[in-house]
């Protein structure tokens, strides 16, 4: 397999020179771009994996340029931004955005979000089953085991797991979630996510007062955890 | 005039012609050449080509100098002002200075003399005060021979006039006498400089102290003239110039017309730049004197109509009054010439009600009765008694019915008197002549009686409508007193005028030269871009327009400036209903307007002054903030630089290094946040993103979130089975919770146990965070969530500040007690919304 290739699109030089120096060339290619309009042109030429973009770019709106990006690219996308921000992150997710990343950042943190990226967009076939930590999501059985025995699920429950694991390690914003299980008439309905990602708590977390599994991004959505 | 403006354009002054007339005349139309010329505005009307300089584009151009001729004009229909001088005027108050030229007889002052002179009655008009404006007067003045020279030449109007002018104005007596008065008052302007110089110089002058004239305007036709001749007096003594007139109950009698013509003098008074005062009271003589007196006025000017002596001998009058009492003021009589007494005879008598049926009916009734009662007496009393019976029955009648009605009424009654009665009875035929005195007494009876009831009923009328427009003003008052809100105000003024006056409001507030609508009128009148431009006018100029003035007389309503103390604070907008405002309802409304003007001003001054405190104390907040911040920064800053400068000289303890740059950047992380978050929090520009959340979800996140920065320590949670939604921002409140949990892991032991509950307790959820530290002194509990606070050991700065904004802005609390089995805790408490969401459905 080759090495992927990354593209940063980031105004700041800080960023940019620090991902050089962390990014190991071994393990992927790193293309850069300092805004808006050169990153969407390099997407076209340089062709890359995976794009990490500021959204407080100097030309565009980060928003904009995920939009113009998804026009004609299905390359993952994290977005980096500060916080406080989370009007626009659930904006540039919703536009399309695959996942995004709270500056500042750990590179362990920043690593585990490429790689789930990178791996979402590879499988091309869903694997029928997904292992999170002793959990086991058997998507085409219909059928949840923690430590090898089943739990029962309803169907809601079930589907809003499955939608997680299916998209294992990556966010998915309170629309796109509310919009897949229930339909999209109930995109506003928040209490319901609520009322039912506590209930999953209850049957697969240890301590569901502290969940390691399924995790609250507040104010943009959910994200079922991968454990390393 | 050319000629000079060439002079001052070649001197490098921008010269621009806004208006000049050469009547065809080639000497004129050389002269125009080589100078810019602004084009005219067409106001084409009804078919005419009618062209008016452009104000608009000669106060956008802003030059140094603008030539508009023929001051006097009479501007085309559709023009904003109705005169030409007012567009000068309006030019002049731009900032730009105007050559402009006027014919001696259009002078306003001098309307009556000329006409006196000349036998033309001349329309147009420059009112005197205008004209003192000047800074400079020229007279071009010739010798009648020449001009009438010229005049033949074509050099004045163009050749088919010439034969008209030379037999009509432009007589060599007529241009003498106009020369004459041109001279002079050019004379009285250069004398009224002098003066001017020689009190500036501080010479004693005989006239240090101005003179003050009282000029008295009557209800009658007289009043211009009055206040034309007054206006000479004035100019010539340099005198200030008080019109006034008085409302007096004595004057209910007079017809509108008289009143139009007050009207009419008191407007003139006003554009001759004289002061106008009403004055309101019973006796007429008494309160000009009074007002003369209080005001130190030397003269007082009057008009005395020629009426016939009789009238005077039988009810006096006014002026003769006037000399009587005048004492120390000395009286200046205008007499009225025998045309305008004339005249006015045909207007003396008011027009009355006529005949109603109701007024016959009672009359009938009343001298039915009493030939009934005749009939029944007749024997006991005999006729000279009945006859008092006859007066009885005319005077009641007299007391209730109109003059014409109750002399009808007697009429009726001597003639059933005569025929049921008088002998020979059942005839109309009078056998003894003495009563024919008889009937004489009662029909004055019944003449006199209803004249005196009218008057009393008019009186009434009139002081009732008095009191009325007090109370009002009164209600008015006390109205803007309860009020704050600028909104309000103007609100509860346009519901109080619309309820005085008939006809409809809007207000408008100038706002940085902007108007802002405040109340809306129920016909929404303002909103038409004509209506609005007349309000801005308005609002640049502080001066009436529209409906009823001078100024845009085409609008629908008139316009008010809304005048503070200090400045000119908004505009009125009035739509009369079925009939226009008489003098006083005029007086009235700007008398309501000014009272909304000072409200208005008072409301805005009080927002200004609250702004200013409420910026000074976030100034103060900000400083305070500042200096304890910028310690918190540079604190980590400091070690980073110390620790990368170690690094970067090969110190061999790298992990240490590496870990202190990598601790204390998430500390200046953690600041800046806080920092940011108060900033906003304060700033007062939050907005809530309120969204159903379950506390313990707030909970875990917000410990996910701390737990990098509490190390080893021990955290439990405790949650109970289930626990109700609530509605708040989750982000403010998982930074709330973030701070407490974070101070609780900073502020104890490595080995400590950190304690989160989550519990239900009446209507609230409280989240109790508890630590098994060290605790808090006392004395600081209370300090604690002041931004900048920090304690003897350096901590806390802003996090806790941070909690109580997001508690407040929820509506929620937040506390802190030292526990009995030591440690702190801090609880948060939130209302839980009562609307609950409802399931989903499986």
């Amino acid at each position: 397999m080759n090495k992927p290739k990354l593209l940063v699109i980031d105004d700041e030089l800080a960023i940019r020179k620090f991902l050089r120096a962390s990014i190991d060339p071994v393990e992927y290619e790193l293309a850069e771009a300092e805004n808006g309009l050169s990153g969407i042109r390099m997407v076209a030429t340089e062709s890359p994996d995976l794009i990490l973009l500021d959204l407080g770019l100097p030309d565009l709106d980060g928003v904009d340029v995920t939009r113009r990006i998804r026009e004609w690219s299905q390359t993952p996308i994290i977005i980096l931004s500060a916080r406080g921000d989370e009007m626009n992150k659930v904006e540039a997710l919703d536009a399309g955005a695959n996942d995004y990343l709270t500056k500042p950042f750990g590179l362990a943190e920043l690593f585990a979000r490429i790689r789930a990226a990178l791996r979402l967009s590879r499988t091309l076939v869903d694997d029928p089953v997904v292992l999170v930590g002793s959990l086991t999501i058997d998507l085409s059985a219909h059928l949840v085991r923690k430590s090898g025995a089943e739990i029962h699920f309803t169907k809601t429950e079930f589907r809003l797991l499955a939608l997680l694991a299916k998209n294992l390690g990556k966010v998915m914003t309170h629309r796109q979630l509310l919009t897949e299980v229930w339909g999209p008439e109930y995109a506003d309905e928040l209490h319901y996510l609520r009322v039912y990602t506590q209930q999953i708590r209850v049957k697969i977390e240890d301590d569901p007062a502290q969940p390691r599994l399924l995790i609250t991004e507040t104010g943009i959505g959910y994200r079922l955890k991968e454990q390393s | 005039m050319l000629g000079e403006a060439h002079q001052q354009h070649a001197r490098g002054l921008q010269v621009v012609i806004g208006f000049i007339e050469t009547h065809g005349r080639a000497e004129t139309q050389a002269l125009v050449t080589g100078l810019p010329v602004i084009p005219l505005r067409d106001m084409a009307y009804k078919g005419a080509a009618l062209f008016e300089p452009d104000i608009d584009a000669i106060i956008a151009q802003h030059p140094d100098l603008v030539l508009i001729d023929e001051l006097p004009h009479t501007n085309a229909q559709g023009s904003r002002h109705k005169k030409r001088w007012q567009d000068v005027e309006e030019i002049l108050d731009a900032g730009i200075d105007v050559y402009t030229a006027m014919n001696i007889q259009h002078l306003e002052s001098l309307n009556d003399v000329v006409a006196q002179v000349t036998g033309v009655r001349v329309k147009e008009t420059v009112p005197d005060a205008f004209l003192d404006r000047a800074d400079e007067i020229e007279v071009i003045d010739i010798p009648p021979g020449e001009l009438q020279q010229r005049l033949k030449e074509g050099k004045v109007y163009v050749p088919e006039k010439v034969d008209q002018a030379l037999g009509g104005f432009f007589k060599t007596a007529n241009l003498t006498a106009l020369r004459e008065l041109a001279l002079r008052r050019a004379a009285d302007t250069v004398d009224a400089e002098m003066r001017k110089l020689r009190t500036q110089e501080g010479v004693q002058g005989p006239w240090a102290t101005r003179e003050r004239v009282v000029v008295c305007v009557a209800p009658n036709r007289m009043g211009s003239r009055v206040v034309r001749a007054a206006a000479r007096i004035g100019a010539a003594s340099h005198a200030e110039m008080i019109a006034v007139t008085v409302d007096s109950d004595r004057q209910v009698t007079r017809t509108e017309q008289d009143r139009a013509h007050a009207r009419e003098a008191l407007d003139l008074a006003k554009s001759l730049g004289m002061e106008v005062v009403t004055l309101s009271g019973h006796d007429i003589v008494h309160e000009v004197f009074r007002f003369a007196q209080r005001r130190n006025a030397t003269l007082v000017v009057v008009g005395k109509p020629i009426r016939p002596r009789w009238k005077e001998v039988l009810f006096g009058s006014v002026v003769d009054e006037m000399v009587r009492a005048s004492g120390d003021v000395d009286v200046y009589v205008i007499t009225g010439d025998a045309v305008e007494a004339k005249a006015s005879k045909g207007l003396a008598t008011p027009v009355e009600v006529a005949f109603t049926v109701q007024g016959l009916l009672v009359g009938l009734v009343l001298v039915a009765a009493a030939t009934a009662l005749g009939f029944a007496l007749y024997e006991p009393l005999g006729l000279a008694n009945i006859a008092m019976l006859f007066v009885l029955g005319v005077a009641v009648a007299a007391g209730r019915t109109s003059r014409w009605e109750s002399a009808l009424t007697a009429v009726v009654g001597v003639l059933a008197y005569n025929f049921c009665f008088v002998e020979p009875r059942f005839t109309f035929a009078v056998s003894d002549a003495r009563y024919t005195v008889l009937f004489a007494v009662m029909l004055c009876v019944a003449l006199v009686i209803s004249t005196l009831t009218q008057k009393l009923k008019a009186q009434l009328a009139s002081s009732s409508e008095r009191e009325r427009r007090n109370s009002s003003l009164y209600r008015l008052s006390q109205l803007l007193a309860q009020q704050r809100g600028k909104r309000d105000l103007a609100n509860v003024a346009a519901s109080e005028i619309r309820s005085v006056f008939d006809g409809d409001v809007a207000v408008f507030l100038l706002d940085h030269g902007r108007l802002v609508n405040l109340a809306s009128s129920e016909s929404q009148f303002e909103s038409s871009s004509s209506e609005l431009a007349v309000a801005i006018w308005v609002g640049e100029h502080r001066e009436f327009a529209g409906l009823g003035t001078d100024t845009l007389p085409g609008a629908t309503a008139l316009y008010l400036p809304l005048l503070g103390a200090e400045a000119q604070v908004g505009v009125l907008g009035f739509r009369p209903g079925d009939k226009p405002l008489d003098l006083s309802s005029m007086r009235l409304l700007e008398t309501f307007a000014n009272s909304l003007g000072m409200a208005l001003e008072r409301a805005l001054l009080a927002k200004q002054s609250n702004d200013a405190r409420v910026l000074a104390e976030s100034e103060r907040i900000r400083s305070t903030l500042l200096s304890s911040i910028s310690h918190d920064l540079r604190t980590p800053l400091t070690s980073i630089t110390g620790a990368a400068t170690s690094l970067k000289e090969g110190n061999p303890n790298q992990t240490a290094l590496i870990e202190t740059i990598h601790d204390e950047s998430v500390r200046l992380n953690h600041q800046i946040q806080n920092l940011l978050d108060m900033t906003r929090l304060q700033s007062g520009g939050v907005e809530l993103n309120l969204e159903w959340h379950l506390p313990q979800d707030l909970v875990a996140t917000a410990l996910d979130n701390a737990r990098p920065s509490l190390g080893s320590r021990e955290v439990i949670v405790q949650n109970p089975p289930s626990l109700p939604l609530l509605r708040v921002d989750g982000l403010l409140i998982e930074k709330a919770l973030v701070n407490l949990i974070e101070n609780a892991g900073r502020y104890t032991p490595p080995d400590a146990v950190i304690s989160i509950e989550t519990e239900v307790r009446l209507n609230e959820v409280q989240f109790h965070v508890r630590d098994n530290g060290p605790g808090i002194a006392d004395e600081n509990l209370t300090k604690l969530f002041t931004p900048g606070y920090r304690t003897p050991s350096g901590g806390y700065g802003l996090g806790l500040a941070v909690v109580k904004a997001v508690c407040d802005l929820h509506q929620g609390s937040v506390q802190v007690k030292n526990q009995a089995s030591g440690g702190t805790e801090f609880t948060l408490s939130f209302t839980v919304p009562t609307d609950q969401p409802e399931a989903p459905r499986e």
